[in-house]
């Protein structure tokens, strides 16, 4: 139409425009990345993906596939994982609403799309059928390692020999770059600029929209679901449509053989949000689900805890202030508050109560335990005391037998999925040969599994642990009382603990080496490890990561006493 | 930093890997297939650097499992051994090798015959070269079943004759599987090692066939060279050959020197001590002494009445010649500590005397000698003996009390 430049590739002026807004030059069949301006706001999340598979006839001989960007993979993958969540109950306005103007955000940041000009020149992607003198001719291209070296290693991908040996022969064949036009670009790119997407970051983009809306999934119980299946991720990308083919450097981008940590998907998230400029969320109140106060309630029912201990994590929670509207509320690019991680603050408080009633000192709660035994010989009327011991026993057998049958199902985790996936051309007919040996193999072995088949995907549940009251073994500790363990001061019921002792004494400078802490097993008593194991368990993070937390609400507990402390010892090192 | 714990694919198959190895030991052979069920898909990652890949473990492991698990059969095995061999062109005649013997465990002599000779004809390049270890043993074994055939072919010659006529094609067969055993057989143990069955077999059709000569000479050469690990079997052989071609004692003897050296507690030692016992020569005779106190001190000779009898008989000639106690002193030396507990004891004499009365005699005997007259074993069954009124027992007795004196001079 209106635009005049001269196409790069084969220098002729004859642009047309696919529906998805972009430029391609009519005679080679060059897309560039510029589009016109997007002037509608009206979002709909397939569009680019249709348009661009309508495209160019001609596009016929690269086996029937089509052009096809990796934002658009993204967004398709971003478009199953919402899918997923509004089954597991999430309102629909996530992804009508909220998730599809987040995205549009990072697509217009990240200049991908939605913008007058995107950075650089015109790209000259690698796509499939890409002739050999073109891909000698440019000098700065990057050799194909360099380009596998540059993103994070995700599973063995680059040391596939064959691949690598065909990196050699570019110049003789047609070797398959990538399936999609900027494939190679994505991996090019360096990470510091304009936060380049990955798979993890889908999930990223998940949790900031789910917090966003306060939807009551935290942020573990997410990551729980992906690595339970309920929510897609691994090999999502065989949800594709056909047309868009999958190959080369595409499996380094959405073929993924890790499952993403806690740790990971939060930071990112904070990224995320600095990033698109969002303003500061909605507010978590009293009444959100994420506020300490009810996770604790969630916590507590599932460890196994007495009800009476709520008031004890609401009091704690009530005095180093971490249940104020403004410590919980996210403020995007806010450097100075530490970033909230809502579950395992809530597990944190939960544990301090346990050190403050308990001391957990591998002695004291054992005697205490004994002292509660003895009462409750005696107690008829009262429900019956809370005894440490019987609890640690009921839970401990439970945990192990969970914790058991988690090692087993992360053994036999499935990775690879049904569609075959290659490198190139030349290594297709070895992968499929490879896959149908598998396929062989896989079934001779099943048939010798006996009875044990694969269990069915257990059904999403919020609750791993679960205790009935219904059971008349007493394995149920909910509604048993602390009597047992307090006693009356000045008409007060105050712990019969007296002591304290603090995980650490001086917190580590997080931003230098990342933790507050440094949690090593051997240092602490066994009763906070198996609690903290209890916790780390239900939450699927390390014990060390729940150890911060404690750390830094300790620290905001006993501030005073601590600041008296030091004050005192700097004195006298004068 | 905190990626370490990351559950990645590496780690979710090691972790995979070790459940199927603690459902191997444990013989779970259902729990070890639904393991490996979800190990196989790692043959679709590059393991190139790692020392022992996913191919190995799963031939390895899979192996196992379809031998023991019982709803496989024979025909699964070997369809998933033929899928192995096509898995690793490095580990291809080592494949065929564990499928020929399983076939032979099987019974299925004439599939690994067809194993082997397939794989004989194998060829794969600076393979062929590397893997030529393999290759040898791979034709040892095809002559192991031309002996084999051979053997069967001699037998049926064997009946043929004595039933009056000759049979010439049996017998051309026979050559000829002769002919292609026999090379095979002497390439092999060629190559130090251990190789037993391969010796026993050549040495046979050696025989058969007159060449003595060269039978001798590859037995000496697997017992005495030194190039082969020690191997108490090559000095068996090398003695019952020498036996078998009626050789002179003298060279019996050396040949069951070494196997004494070896294995103090091998049963040709009773041949040995007879043999010694009755040389002229006083150190042969010494030597005897030495090899049947050795052979008594291991557990497995405490009941062998043949051996205390041996022991018995060299004793009392010693006693009763008056000379060479000091050799009786001098083995029971390191003896008399823990010998009288070990043989001679109370509970043993009963044991002895109900289950076996011409063991307790010798012993009673050498008990007699050595500990003397008022030992608990020695007094328990010759009063046993004398109360049932058998002769040898009084005569014992008697033997015994007149040669008392002997004891003191022995235990002093």
């Amino acid at each position: 139409r209106d635009f005049n430049e001269r196409c790069a590739q084969c220098s002729e002026v004859n642009w047309g425009l696919t529906d998805g807004g972009r430029f391609y030059c009519r005679s080679c069949h060059n897309v560039t990345e510029r589009t016109r301006e997007v002037v509608n706001t009206d979002f709909i999340t397939n569009s680019r993906v249709q348009t661009i598979s309508k495209g160019s006839r001609k596009q016929e001989k690269n086996g029937g596939g089509s052009e096809w960007y990796i934002c658009e993979g993204f967004q398709l993958v971003l478009k199953k994982q919402v899918e997923a969540l509004e089954a597991l109950g999430v309102s629909s306005q996530m992804k009508d609403e909220i998730l599809c103007n987040f995205w549009r955000c990072y697509l217009q940041k990240s200049k991908q799309a939605y913008c007058k000009r995107p950075a650089g020149k015109a790209v000259k992607a690698l796509s499939v059928c890409e002739s050999s003198t073109d891909v000698d001719s440019d000098p700065e291209r990057p050799s194909l390692l360099h380009l596998l070296s540059l993103s994070e290693s995700e599973g063995d991908l680059q040391t596939d020999c064959s691949f690598a040996s065909s990196v050699s022969k570019v110049s003789e064949s047609t070797s398959v770059y990538s399936g999609s036009v900027d494939g190679s670009l994505y991996l090019m790119k360096s990470q510091k600029e304009k936060l380049r997407m990955t798979m993890p970051m889908t999930l990223s983009f998940c949790y900031m929209t789910l917090l966003w809306m306060r939807e009551p999934i935290t942020l573990s119980e997410l990551l729980r679901y992906v690595v339970e299946g309920h929510i897609p991720y691994l090999n999502v990308f065989q949800h594709f449509p056909e047309k868009m083919k999958l190959c080369g450097l595409d499996l380094k981008i959405f073929c993924v053989e890790s499952w993403p940590v806690y740790e990971e998907v939060f930071n990112k998230m904070h990224e995320l949000a600095a990033f698109l400029d969002l303003p500061r969320f909605p507010d978590i109140t009293e009444s959100c689900f994420l506020h300490p106060d009810m996770l604790c309630m969630k916590y507590l029912m599932e460890a196994n805890l007495p009800d009476e201990l709520h008031n004890w994590t609401c009091r704690v929670v009530k005095k180093i202030g971490i249940g104020e509207v403004d410590f919980l509320t996210l403020v995007p690019g806010n450097k100075s508050t530490r970033k909230v991680k809502y579950d395992v603050l809530a597990a944190a408080v939960i544990v301090v109560v346990l050190k403050l009633l308990f001391l957990l000192d591998d002695h004291y709660e054992w005697l205490l335990s004994e002292h509660a035994e003895e009462r409750n010989k005696n107690n008829t009327e009262d429900g019956p005391y809370f005894e440490f011991k019987k609890w640690y026993e009921v839970v401990k057998h439970s945990l192990d037998v969970q914790q058991k049958k988690l090692d087993e199902e992360r053994a036999k985790y499935l990775w690879r999925c049904e569609k075959p996936l290659f490198y190139s051309v030349k290594n297709k007919a070895k992968v499929l040969k490879r896959r149908q040996m598998v396929v062989n193999l896989q079934n001779q072995f099943g048939k010798l599994s006996g009875s044990v088949q694969r269990a069915e995907k257990p059904n999403p549940s919020s609750f791993q642990l679960s205790w009935s009251e219904k059971n008349t073994d007493g394995s149920c500790f909910h509604r048993h009382s602390l009597k047992g363990i307090l006693q009356e001061k000045r008409g007060l019921l105050t712990a019969m603990n007296p002591d304290y002792w603090l995980c650490t004494v001086k917190l580590c400078n997080e931003k230098l080496c990342g933790h507050l802490a440094h949690y090593k097993e051997v240092e602490f008593p066994q009763s906070y490890h198996f609690v903290l194991g209890l916790f780390s368990f239900l939450l699927r993070v390390q014990p060390s990561y729940i150890h911060d937390e404690v750390c830094m609400i300790e620290h905001k507990l006993f501030n005073k006493k601590l600041y008296k402390k030091l004050k005192y010892n700097t004195v006298l090192r004068k | 930093s905190s990626n370490e714990h990351k559950l990645n694919f590496k780690k979710s198959k090691e972790a995979c890997l070790s459940f199927i190895q603690d459902a191997l030991l444990q013989k779970e052979w259902k729990r070890a297939a639904e393991f490996l069920t979800c190990y196989i898909e790692s043959l679709e990652k590059d393991y190139s650097r790692e020392h022992i890949g996913p191919s190995e473990m799963i031939w390895r492991t899979g192996a196992e499992i379809l031998w023991h698990h019982s709803q496989s059969s024979m025909k699964e095995f070997s369809c998933f051994m033929e899928q192995m061999k096509t898995l690793g062109v490095k580990r291809y005649l080592k494949v065929c090798l564990e499928h020929v013997f399983h076939l032979l465990c099987n019974g299925q002599i004439d599939e690994a015959y067809q194993n082997l000779s397939l794989a004989e004809s194998w060829r794969f390049g600076e393979q062929t070269a590397i893997q030529d270890k393999e290759m040898k043993l791979i034709q040892a074994y095809r002559g192991l079943l031309d002996y084999y055939s051979w053997f069967k072919q001699k037998s049926i010659l064997l009946e043929h004759s004595e039933d009056g006529f000759s049979d010439s094609a049996v017998e051309q067969e026979m050559h000829g599987y002769f002919r292609k055993a026999a090379v095979n057989l002497k390439e092999i143990i060629k190559i130090p090692g251990v190789w037993d069955i391969f010796v026993k077999c050549y040495v046979d059709l050696l025989e058969f066939y007159g060449d003595h000569n060269e039978a001798r000479q590859v037995l000496n050469e697997y017992a005495y060279n030194s190039k082969f690990p020690a191997n108490p079997n090559a000095h068996v052989y090398l003695y019952q050959f020498l036996k078998r071609q009626r050789e002179p004692k003298k060279s019996l003897i050396s040949a069951l020197k070494i196997l004494h050296d070896i294995v103090p507690s091998h049963e040709l030692m009773i041949d040995f001590n007879t043999m010694l016992q009755k040389s002229k020569k006083r150190k042969k005779r010494r030597l005897g002494l030495e090899v049947i106190f050795a052979a008594l001190d291991y557990a497995g000779w405490k009941e062998n009445a043949k051996a205390w009898s041996c022991l018995a008989r060299q004793v009392k000639q010693i006693v009763i010649s008056e000379k060479h106690l000091d050799w009786i002193k001098q083995e029971w030396n390191s003896r008399k500590d823990w010998w009288p507990a070990f043989h001679f004891s109370r509970y043993l004499a009963k044991r002895n005397w109900q289950e076996n009365k011409s063991l307790s005699y010798e012993k009673a005997l050498v008990a007699g000698i050595l500990l003397g007259k008022g030992c608990k074993y020695f007094k328990y069954v010759s009063h046993q003996g004398c109360k049932a009124q058998l002769k040898r027992f009084r005569m014992l007795k008697k033997f015994v009390n007149r040669h008392n004196p002997v004891y003191l001079r022995i235990s002093g």
